[in-house]
């Protein structure tokens, strides 16, 4: 009995030990999104040059929804030439990418998209409503919709042509059966 | 006037302007003191350890917003932070719900204080009882070293 009591106490020390070596491994900035395989939220922007931008008026194609904005560095200035590149290479196969502009000046986001020559419709999302529609935590964040108008991957950080390539190409191929 | 006093007069004027009393929109009037309810039970996502109310960060303050418009479209408390689990999931309420899983972090810390009274109970019980016991033991001091002591202690008076 004594010698049970002896060792009670750091057995006892375990699991508080593994809970806090579980915690420590863990980023608290991975967090699951309740949104992939949900509908993707509707959304009716303005592009910086004016002309309309929202979800609908792209459905039946592959989506990529990136958030961005000029203050993220270096990540969106990163993954800027890479979904300036994507778009290029894959906008005649039916997909489309768009920039989401948050928590940002005009002027600031013009010069960005100048100084990374983008040609994709960039428009701003200035009251935060669609960030918070989409449960945007932080840039760059990008979600990938599918034909059917559903969140299908979360990608959280710069876009690369990796991630790009291998997702889109998943759910081109994908809804391209019947 | 120091300029880390303008600093803070100037944060208290923009708080005030972002917590002040809003232009009413649509069909009804919003509390500001139910914005502030809801906004104090969700966490800043871009700051982790502030609630909504608390953050000075931009995207809280585009957060309370869009609490504003919400009660101001009629939603109830409970649909405006229904819409924000819905897309942060659970992960956004600074306190978890009182089910589930999640019973644990309310139960764990209870159970974890009744185990450590009922220790500290057992080692106070044993510890008196042990003392009682042993003190026979110590008390067992030979002829020899009682004559030394009483000795000693006459000389010394």
């Amino acid at each position: 009995m004594k010698r049970l009591w002896r060792w009670l106490i750091p057995l006892a020390a375990i699991p508080v030990l593994a809970l806090l070596a579980y915690g420590f491994r863990v980023s608290p900035r991975d967090i699951p999104s309740p949104l992939v395989g949900r509908p993707a939220p509707a959304f009716a922007l303005a592009t910086l040059e004016g002309a309309p931008l929202s979800l609908e008026s792209h459905r039946g194609k592959v989506v990529v929804v990136n958030f961005w904005a000029s203050w993220c560095y270096p990540a969106c200035y990163e993954e800027a030439p890479v979904l300036e590149r994507n778009w290029r290479g894959y906008r005649e196969r039916g997909v489309v990418v768009m920039g989401l502009d948050i928590q940002d000046k005009r002027e600031a986001a013009q010069k960005f998209v100048g100084d990374f020559g983008l040609t994709f419709p960039v428009a701003q999302d200035l009251k935060g409503t669609v960030s918070v529609d989409y449960g945007v935590y932080g840039v760059p964040e990008t979600f990938f919709v599918d034909r059917q108008g559903r969140i299908r991957v979360k990608h959280v950080g710069a876009v690369t042509d990796d991630v790009f390539k291998s997702t889109v190409d998943r759910l081109l191929a994908e809804t391209a059966a019947p | 006037m120091s300029r880390a006093a303008l600093a803070l007069l100037a944060m208290l004027i923009m708080l005030g302007s972002t917590l002040g009393p809003a232009p009413v929109q649509g069909a009804t009037t919003v509390n500001e003191d139910t914005v502030y309810d809801i906004a104090a039970q969700l966490r800043c996502v871009v700051c982790q350890n502030l609630s909504v109310a608390d953050s000075p960060s931009e995207m809280a303050g585009q957060m309370r917003g869009i609490i504003r418009e919400r009660l101001a479209a009629g939603e109830s408390p409970a649909q405006v932070q229904r819409y924000f689990v819905d897309r942060y999931g659970e992960w956004i309420l600074l306190s978890p719900p009182r089910r589930g899983f999640n019973l644990l972090v309310w139960l764990l810390p209870l159970a974890a204080v009744v185990v450590g009274l009922a220790a500290a109970a057992t080692l106070v019980w044993r510890w008196s009882h042990r003392t009682r016991g042993a003190r026979p033991a110590t008390a067992t001091v030979d002829a020899a070293m009682s004559e030394r002591i009483r000795r000693e202690l006459e000389r010394g008076s």
